[in-house]
């Protein structure tokens, strides 16, 4: 028998699968129902996102004040940048800041949740304490801390006043927000009032750690450190990665609270954060071509650490499926 | 993979092909459906670009944006209704927009400006510069309108390349204010206030109170309010620019005002003062250090005496040119002068009706109005005694006499003044907070601002070519 008239039961599984097999003049409908059907995405991804994505590439390479038409200046504003102290200063703060924020939240977050993992009663109630903070708006936020860390009369340092008191000290806090050398680490302090959101994704990835692993490491007469480093930490090691590339991406694009709390970067652009800069740059200076360039940097800057992140962590996050 | 079970896709397929039954059960659907979205596109498309249906009333509607809230706004609502209320065919819309010159700015990008923005004069140049304004040269000569209807300080500053883009609104020239109270408790006659700058710090030192060792009373912070930190080499007899393209921040002057200004942060102690600065209150508050009595002498423009009224009107207080240096007596009554400005964006849909308004607004009835309900003086160069009578500033006078016949001076016109003005902001903090020398921090302010310069300048050149 050949092939068309062979085995009745195998010419009909052929049969079916080339009368399935749509024509492209079906294939191109089936397209063009689901290019419908998503298109409302699809424009606003289009216009809103794709376009001006390109365009922000285009206008890196032009002289664009916005109010009048680009024109092409090449590399001339990359070149700008390298011999831009201001940038390298905005540059500077911005990776001290993350350097400070990211490890810190991260150690914080964790620790709560970890706190709050131990069968704590009332656990709903302080997982939603820990977490309303973050509900904060950031510019109410800034207000908040403006009078926090207020030098004179804001109660934090009304608080350490007290203590160097009942120390028998006469050293006077800081004045966090007018001093330079102060402005950055207040800012990182500051930085852990919206830890909570971290805390409750620690929180889940913590409750999803088999039990058995730890009735295993009883069984092995592990104590909690040895527990911890070698049950809860590679078993939530994907949840931390997660929350550290987030971290990575949310400080440096650091801009409402310091625009409030520091207009123009003050004192003396201590507090000068790159999409404070590259703000003023696009809306003050009318730079459009300048600050899309910037934005642009910054952008590779962002890719670069998540990739740097995601490599590191190919011998430190253990994923349960693999 | 497609629909239904196996039975009932071998019953489709007895009659016919896969194909078959997927465009006959698929046709109508999807026609139906692109018909929809294409319908449904159709008329958000015709909703977003409709037109403006015409005023029920038959006039020409103004859009008019400025920059003003509060008491500030109510006073030029008076002057808006004031001129709809005369007018059968035009109907001036005011609407307060904060941040007006970069959102005025972006809707003139976007081909959809007010008609009539109320803007700060240092946005004229770089406006101008870039096309955003309308000059107002054809239509000021058509209705009169010129330099001999204002005092000449503030006639310039809606001037850029010897044409007009802008009228005023209301003007601002500064002078020192005193708290005669605080000056009766150092034992210092209140009636006379330092008239050099070498008495002005000499009276500071004697006004300034510690207790506990704690900066608790200052007699004159150069910080506070820090509005024309740029300036100060100006009451020195220094200037920013030679006029012609060149930075000149380190001029000998310039180094000496700083020097001047450093003096007040060394004899306080920078730790202290950043300790006593941190518990000044917002500008317009009853915490603000002036009214609060915590800075006894403060440079402060002419809206001053409202603020007062408002949040500390007990307070005894005076006002008078700010001093100058006692070697240089040339230099007295010097102000720096700022201006609230009316401009027509480039593509406004009326801007013969905008320019209605405006000449309104300029009248001597429409600018006395506005300016006394702001509690400013007028920057016309008539000013009715009424004004004068009526008036609720009681230095008002003076003023106006320092922007009519002192010596007055404003920001260099050249469109990086934003830029610019944020270099000197960081140099006087750097010698304000950092102890930095002035010579340093001036140089090398000097030297990015002359590179910002130099770039602007040739963006602008090669426009205009």
């Amino acid at each position: 028998m050949n092939s068309q008239s062979g085995d009745p039961r195998g010419r009909g599984v052929r049969a079916v699968f080339r009368e399935a097999r749509p024509s492209a003049r079906v294939q191109w409908r089936q397209l063009r129902t689901g290019l419908l059907f998503i298109s409302p995405w699809l424009v606003g991804f289009t216009l809103f996102l794709a376009y001006p994505i390109g365009m922000s590439f285009y206008y890196s390479l032009c002289d664009f004040s916005v109010l009048q038409p680009p024109r092409f200046v090449g590399l001339a504003n990359y070149q700008e940048l390298v011999a831009d102290d201001v940038f390298r200063q905005a540059l500077t703060n911005t990776f001290c800041y993350a350097a400070g924020a990211i490890p810190l939240g991260i150690l914080l977050a964790f620790g709560i949740a970890m706190l709050l993992n131990t069968g704590v009663r009332g656990m709903t109630v302080y997982r939603t304490i820990f977490f309303l903070p973050s509900l904060v708006p950031s510019v109410a936020l800034a207000i908040l801390w403006m009078w926090i860390f207020n030098g004179k009369d804001g109660i934090l340092n009304i608080a350490l006043s007290d203590v160097a008191r009942a120390l028998g000290s006469s050293a006077s806090p800081p004045s966090w927000l007018s001093d330079p050398k102060w402005v950055k680490p207040a800012l990182i302090f500051m930085s852990l009032w919206g830890t909570g959101h971290a805390v409750v994704i620690y929180l889940a990835g913590l409750q999803d750690v088999p039990v058995h692993l730890y009735e295993a490491a009883d069984l092995d007469g592990a104590n909690w450190w040895q527990k911890v480093r070698n049950v809860t930490l590679p078993m939530v090691s994907p949840v931390i990665l997660f929350n550290g590339i987030m971290a990575i991406i949310g400080t440096f694009n650091f801009f409402a609270i310091p625009f409030v709390m520091a207009p123009g970067g003050q004192p003396a652009r201590s507090a000068y954060f790159l999409a404070v800069n590259l703000f003023d740059n696009a809306f003050l200076y009318l730079r459009m071509g300048y600050a899309s360039a910037m934005a642009w940097v910054l952008f590779l800057i962002v890719f670069v650490l998540t990739m740097l992140a995601l490599k590191l962590s190919e011998r430190h996050v253990h994923y349960g499926g693999s | 993979m497609y629909p239904g079970g196996a039975g009932s896709r071998k019953g489709q397929f007895e009659s016919g092909t896969y194909e078959a039954y997927k465009l006959k059960r698929e046709t109508p659907n999807s026609k139906l459906g692109a018909l929809c979205a294409g319908v449904l596109c159709l008329i958000l498309f015709g909703w977003f670009f409709r037109p403006e249906p015409a005023p029920a009333d038959g006039r020409v509607h103004v859009r008019y944006w400025e920059k003003w809230t509060g008491f500030e706004e109510d006073a030029m609502r008076k002057v808006v209704d004031t001129f709809n209320a005369r007018q059968d065919r035009i109907y001036v819309d005011m609407l307060a927009v904060s941040q007006v010159d970069q959102k005025m700015l972006l809707a003139t990008a976007g081909g959809n400006p007010p008609d009539v923005a109320g803007v700060w004069d240092s946005n004229v140049v770089v406006y101008a510069d870039y096309n955003a304004i309308q000059p107002l040269d054809d239509r000021c000569s058509r209705d009169g309108v010129g330099p001999e209807d204002y005092l000449a300080a503030y006639w310039e500053l809606c001037r850029h390349r010897n044409h007009t883009f802008a009228l005023p609104t209301t003007p601002a020239s500064v002078a020192l204010h005193w708290n005669r109270q605080k000056f009766r408790e150092a034992g210092i006659n209140p009636d006379q206030p330092p008239r050099t700058l070498e008495e002005l710090a000499a009276f500071s030192d004697r006004l300034t109170r510690r207790e506990g060792g704690k900066l608790v009373q200052s007699g004159f912070l150069p910080a506070e309010p820090g509005w024309w930190n740029w300036g100060w080499g100006h009451w020195f007899g220094g200037q920013l620019w030679d006029g012609r393209g060149h930075a000149t921040l380190t001029a000998p002057e310039n180094i000496r005002a700083f020097q001047w200004v450093k003096g007040f942060a060394d004899r306080a102690g920078t730790r202290d003062l950043q300790v006593f600065q941190s518990g000044f209150g917002n500008f317009s508050s009853p915490q603000n250090a002036f009214l609060a009595g915590q800075v006894a002498m403060v440079q402060q423009g002419v809206w001053m005496a409202n603020y007062i009224h408002n949040n500390n009107p007990g307070m005894d207080w005076e006002a008078a040119p700010f001093p100058f240096p006692e070697d240089r007596p040339d230099l007295a009554n010097s102000t720096p002068v700022g201006l609230d400005v009316l401009v027509i964006p480039t593509g406004a849909r009326h801007p013969e009706e905008a320019w209605e308004f405006c000449k309104f607004v300029q009248s001597q009835e429409g600018m006395e109005m506005l300016c006394a309900a702001q509690w400013k003086h007028s920057p016309l160069s008539r000013v009715s005694e009424r004004f004068y009578r009526e008036h609720r500033n009681k230095r008002i006078k003076l003023f106006y006499d320092l922007a009519a016949r002192g010596r007055t001076f404003a920001p260099p016109p050249v469109g990086i003044w934003r830029e610019w003005q944020d270099e000197m902001k960081t140099a006087f903090e750097n010698i304000w907070t950092n102890g930095q020398a002035p010579a340093d921090a001036l140089a090398y302010a000097e030297n990015r601002v002359q590179t910002k310069l130099d770039r602007y300048q040739e963006s602008i050149a090669r426009r205009y070519e």
